[in-house]
């Protein structure tokens, strides 16, 4: 109960606020856990902002360990999406945002001049939201990244690359008599596992993963979560999720986002069991959001 | 219409019944405007190709005459001994002339023996000389051979003649009545160039010009509208000042008059840069100016419609933004980028007025060889033929647009078959 209490003057603040302005202004510090010893991924006073100067992300600090799941979850704006595509410079690609503040990988800078975003990005890989396979065969949509980077010496090679990485996101026995039948062609769940598959052909250290279960069924996002589940004994995994329970259930640590800035981090227990900060208790309680 | 068993409808499901019948017209009437209009434009296309069929299919044949020839040696002042130089030299016309007379003995004055001469096309001696030197024995002999008719002749065989005068008809009639016409297919207008005797004149210059210019302009407009597309849309900084005028310029440019484009042309390849007039390629160098831009806009937009989420998928994999755009938008983009390209040459195919400025309307015998020989194009042909005096070139010009046309729906075919093979990769 004592944290409860030193949080007073920001609750206080937040109540009196009256604009989305001042109500982002009165959440000060991140509570929790959000550092860690040996990190994957650090992250310190990271700001994001768009076009028109509009900022997206407020001075997030957090750290990412090696080998968990972190689940980041927050209201729709929070700038959960925006935070995790800074962790392999997606952002880049909007134009005119501007990311600040220090990312480091393994401890190299990720935004310093000398690391090529493709050669990050060859090892941070990313599933969206929506489905995304390329037009082309399944085999193809797998193959793709190996033959890119030149992974593989001959066809036998990325055959083996192929089969484990279908393998590995649980569709090969669903495709394997139809590697070379269009990828669109496969239902979303698929599609959305055909795309897992083809992140992990390139053998990537970290994935990013953004509301990859938004556009599935119930039954789909059950066979995903598995296979999350497994693919953390290889992989660090970064998941952006509207869903608590999926956070609950699938990550080991959850990072709660409100209005572009890091609320609260904590393991994933004791965050959704006994929650530090009001906004995060008010959220996961379900009274907005 | 109202039934008291059935429960009260709410006031929602009364307004939308009522105005359901009104919004069901309104489709019908949108269906009918649509079939209206389509059967419209049909009826038009069939009557503009009716119309040309009709009026070009007496240039799809020609009346053909026999006259039996001797080749008098002493006339001739050649024997087949002599050398193929000699024989070359020969006068032949005088061979024609004999025949003829002999046919009619009674054509004494001269109006009347130049009359006669006109029987047949002008290039009888000539056809007679190149049997001379393919085969000398025939030196002395007496051969039976077909001459094309001259198109006065031939146009009186087909509906009557009033230019000819009476004793022409009779000697015309004449030959029919000994069976010494015959009407054959028109091979000389697939293999001869243009010719000022519409009885020689062929459209295969034109063809052959055309083929140049357009394969050529082609080679040249897709490859640098793509790039400039892709680069627009792609690389390019948004909002920057200096990409907007560009693309502005480009927009306006799409609404110069062709004819402007044609002077610049003249001005600046001919003149300035000194490439060849009246050939392929400043021809196609013009026509690329103007098919430019349609081929800039559209592949832009073909561009512009390829989801963001095939780029992001390439990108997160580690695609450079080079590969992300050849790898997955250009082939996407391609079905757009074809239907651009085959409006812009279409369009190219058939422009006139610029080539006219660019010294394509001359005249031109031979078919091109290479892209810097003299040529016609098919439209310039048209028009040449249209503005052709002689009532032969009618039927001509008529063919020259089914020709034409014929080019086009081939050239069409092979893009829509390109389009298909590209929108299979979906």
């Amino acid at each position: 109960m004592s944290t409860i209490t030193s949080l007073n003057p920001m609750l206080d603040a937040m109540s009196r606020a009256e604009s989305r302005d001042e109500f982002s202004a009165a959440i000060t510090h991140t509570v929790g856990n959000p550092l860690l010893d040996d990190p994957k991924y650090k992250t310190r006073s990271v700001n994001v902002f768009y076009a028109g100067g509009k900022q997206a992300i407020f001075d997030v600090d957090l750290d990412i360990g090696r080998n968990e799941v972190i689940a980041m979850i927050g209201p729709s704006g929070c700038g959960k999406s925006t935070y995790l595509r800074c962790l392999n410079r997606m952002n880049d690609t909007i134009p005119d945002a501007k990311v600040t503040g220090e990312l480091l990988l393994d401890g190299a800078d990720i935004y310093s001049k000398e690391l090529d975003p493709v050669l990050l990005r060859a090892r941070v890989g990313m599933v969206f939201q929506k489905p995304n396979p390329f037009p082309k065969s399944i085999y193809d949509n797998v193959a793709y990244g190996p033959r890119l980077h030149g992974l593989a010496k001959n066809r036998a090679e990325l055959d083996e690359i192929v089969e484990e990485s279908l393998k590995k996101a649980g569709l090969f026995k669903e495709v394997k008599d139809r590697l070379n039948s269009p990828g669109t062609g496969l239902s979303g769940g698929q599609q959305q596992r055909l795309c897992i598959a083809r992140t992990i052909a390139v053998s990537p250290e970290v994935i990013l993963m953004d509301e990859p279960t938004s556009a599935l069924d119930p039954i789909a996002t059950a066979t995903i979560e598995e296979l999350i589940e497994e693919l953390r004994q290889s992989f660090t995994i970064c998941i952006v999720t509207h869903s608590m329970q999926q956070a609950a259930r699938i990550s080991q640590r959850t990072a709660y986002f409100h209005l572009g800035k890091l609320v609260e981090v904590n393991d994933t227990n004791t965050l959704f069991t006994n929650p530090e900060h009001q906004l995060t208790e008010n959220y996961i309680t379900g009274r907005f959001g | 219409m109202t039934n008291p068993s059935t429960p009260a409808l709410s006031a929602t499901t009364e307004k939308v019944k009522a105005g359901l019948q009104k919004r069901y017209n309104r489709e019908r009437r949108f269906r009918w405007y649509g079939l209206i209009s389509i059967a419209v434009s049909l009826l038009f296309l069939v009557i503009l190709l009716t119309d040309i069929t009709y009026k070009a299919l007496p240039a799809f044949s020609q009346h053909y005459i026999k006259l039996d020839i001797h080749f008098n040696t002493d006339k001739l002042g050649v024997t087949a001994q002599s050398t193929p130089e000699q024989i070359r030299k020969a006068d032949y016309s005088v061979l024609v002339n004999d025949a003829l007379l002999q046919l009619f003995p009674n054509a004494t004055d001269r109006n009347q023996k130049r009359a006669l001469k006109n029987i047949v096309s002008t290039n009888a001696p000539y056809q007679l000389q190149n049997m001379a030197l393919a085969d000398a024995r025939v030196l002395g002999t007496t051969q039976s051979v077909w001459f094309l008719s001259n198109d006065d002749a031939d146009l009186y065989y087909r509906e009557g003649n009033e230019r000819i005068k009476a004793f022409e008809a009779q000697w015309l009639d004449e030959l029919h009545a000994k069976g010494l016409v015959e009407k054959r297919f028109n091979t000389a207008l697939f293999t001869n160039g243009d010719s000022r005797e519409p009885e020689q004149a062929g459209i295969l210059s034109a063809l052959v010009g055309s083929f140049f210019t357009i394969a050529l302009t082609l080679s040249l407009s897709f490859p640098i509208g793509l790039a400039a597309a892709i680069y627009l849309e792609e690389f390019a900084p948004k909002n920057n000042f200096w990409v907007d005028l560009v693309e502005v310029n480009i927009n306006n440019l799409a609404a110069v008059p062709s004819i402007v484009f044609g002077l610049l042309g003249l001005a600046v390849f001919i003149q300035f840069f000194g490439v060849p007039r009246s050939t392929p390629l400043v021809g196609s160098l013009v026509l690329t100016l103007i098919t430019l831009p349609t081929i800039i806009i559209a592949s832009r937009a073909a561009i512009k419609s390829v989801p963001p989420s095939i780029r992001q998928a390439a990108l997160g994999l580690g695609a450079s933004k080079v590969q992300t755009v050849f790898h997955h938008v250009v082939p996407l983009a391609m079905p757009g980028v074809l239907t651009g390209t085959i409006i812009g040459m279409a369009h190219a195919l058939g422009e006139t007025a610029p080539l006219l400025m660019i010294g394509m309307v001359a005249f031109i015998i031979d078919v091109p060889q290479t892209i810097t020989d003299p040529a016609a194009v098919l439209p310039v042909q048209i028009y040449l033929w249209a503005d052709s005096p002689e009532r032969a070139f009618t039927a001509k010009t008529s063919a020259a647009i089914l020709i034409l046309l014929v080019f086009l729906v081939c050239m069409n075919l092979l893009a829509v078959i390109l389009r298909k093979r590209f929108e299979r990769r979906w």
